[in-house]
């Protein structure tokens, strides 16, 4: 497992996303309402950037005829044929069993630690005094 | 909010060359409502800002978008300096015809004014398309043909445009919607099947319409999921009328393309017309031979949707009894329901299946030298 610091927390503020490609794969990492969340940026189905569509919620019926939407921005919505994904854990709600997207842990890390830590900084020149958003690869 | 931070490089793009494909469905978009002026005559842009285009339907379920995306559009689709999707050729190049190596592109305009209640309005407006398709398209990008829009309600203005344009190398097709005001097969519309046939184009009959009729034969539906579906039903429609009105006999070396309404439906709407003609053959002595025959030596299709059931013989069933040769591969860029040329098709095609399936087909129909 390879862990990589992508930014500092300031450049991610709730509602922002950030296309990285690390190690070849196109990852995205979202900043939902604080909490931090990362998926390969390419849609099981056929091949989308995933991560450019919406951030909708999840319709459900229990039964017929009542309907909740719940869990607000947290669906990830594919800019093409539209499939849903639960972006906390990349799983898709049209197939479940067969589809996800591909899931990465992320983190805030205190810069003193990833100063030190066995991690890479692609892009980022790291400081001690900041927070930094890392992906665990 | 909704901040996009974006990297500084570009991701690595593939080095492997795509093998070159046809897409027999690509819907160029106009920028703004004023893009037709410089092809048409004042006295329309007066009217077009006074009336209105003033359409058959009376429930509009054709141009209200959004539909599932913006503009029933991919979102990642905008062209970067502006407009609807589909309205940047450039942009286009760059997103789909280059990478996917797109060598033969078949653009089928949509909202056009084709089937309008004022048909001399509806045959200035398909003018003036056909007009833009050449300046704006095909003129400046030579992968890229233009389908002839025709004022459909009007078979005699319809088979002037074809006229007008018979001949011309930037058109490959003559396009019809799926959705008119009487089954495509009656009369009215043959002046379109002679022109057509007189000029050596294909008839392509695009899923949509707006004659006033409601997509499902049992009414208006209630959700737009239930209107895609519906396409299927109402090209069968067309289909059958074009076979037992005796179109097909008529106008022998007519050539159709259905498309985007699916084709794994073909083979039984087939068998059931020719059960049906067996009984009732006196009804229509016209039909000389069985519905199928017509239907395997006219009709094309083109493959987006394309059909994706859960077993892949079950779909390479469907293609063997359709023709292999029948089929003409097509994305509908810019639309959100797409289809990716690389994952269309699953894996046990022969190459040369392969290969016509993906551009031969198309080339040998429209008479495109490879
Ligand atoms: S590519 Fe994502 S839903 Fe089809």
């Amino acid at each position: 497992m390879s862990r990589h610091v992508i930014a500092p927390v300031e450049e991610l503020p709730p509602g922002a996303r950030k296309f990285v490609t690390i190690d070849d794969r196109p990852i995205a990492v979202f900043n939902i309402k604080g909490e931090f969340f990362g998926l390969l940026n390419r849609c099981p189905h056929q091949g989308a950037a995933l991560c450019e569509g919406p951030l909708i919620g999840l319709a459900q019926s229990s039964n017929p005829g009542e309907i909740e939407y719940t869990r607000h921005g947290e669906i990830l919505r594919c800019p093409w044929h539209g499939w849903e994904f639960d972006i906390r854990t990349g799983q898709s709600y049209c197939d479940p069993r067969k589809f996800r997207v591909r899931a990465y842990p992320v983190n805030v890390e205190p810069g003193s630690a990833v100063v030190k830590g066995p991690y890479v900084a692609e892009t980022i020149a790291v400081s001690i005094e900041n927070d930094y958003v890392v992906v665990d690869l | 909010m909704n901040i996009q931070v974006r990297p500084d490089t570009a991701p690595a793009s593939s080095t492997t060359v795509r093998p070159a494909i046809a897409d027999c469905d690509i819907h160029p978009a106009r920028k703004g409502s004023k893009d037709l002026y410089p092809y048409l005559a004042k006295r329309w842009h007066a009217h077009l800002e006074t009336y209105g285009g003033h359409p058959y339907q009376g429930m509009m379920s054709g141009p209200p978008y959004p539909k599932a995306q913006p503009n029933a559009s991919r979102r990642d689709a905008y062209p970067p300096d502006g407009g609807p999707q589909g309205s940047s050729l450039s942009f286009m190049q760059q997103q789909h015809l280059d990478p996917n190596n797109v060598a033969l592109g078949v653009l089928c305009p949509l909202n056009t004014g084709q089937g309008l209640r004022n048909q001399d309005l509806s045959a200035a407006l398909a003018s003036a398309i056909n007009d833009w398709q050449i300046a704006e398209w095909t003129g400046k990008d030579s992968r890229l043909k233009a389908s002839v829009v025709v004022a459909n309600e009007d078979g005699p203005a319809a088979a002037a445009e074809i006229r007008r344009r018979a001949g011309d190398k930037n058109f490959v097709q003559v396009l019809l919607l799926s959705r008119n005001v009487e089954p495509l097969g009656q009369r009215r519309y043959w002046p379109i099947y002679q022109a057509a046939e007189e000029a050596g184009l294909p008839i392509g009959v695009h899923a949509f319409g707006f004659g006033g009729n409601p997509i499902t034969a049992s009414g208006w539906p209630s959700y737009y999921i239930e209107e895609m579906v519906g396409h299927s039903q109402c090209q069968q429609a067309a289909l059958s009328s074009i076979v037992l009105e005796g179109v097909l006999e008529r106008f022998p070396k007519l050539k159709m393309i259905m498309i985007e309404a699916g084709f794994g439906w073909v083979p039984s709407l087939a068998w059931r017309l020719d059960r049906a003609w067996a009984r009732m053959r006196s009804e229509v002595p016209d039909v000389k031979r069985p519905p199928s025959e017509y239907i395997r030596d006219h009709i094309f299709w083109t493959t987006q949707p394309m059909e994706d059931p859960e077993r892949r013989d079950h779909l390479f069933d469907v293609i063997d009894w359709i023709g292999w040769d029948r089929l003409l591969f097509a994305t509908d860029y810019p639309h959100w329901d797409f289809d990716e040329p690389s994952r269309v098709l699953p894996a046990g095609v022969g190459d040369a299946q392969r290969e016509a399936f993906f551009l031969g087909n198309a080339r040998r129909l429209f008479g495109i030298a490879g």
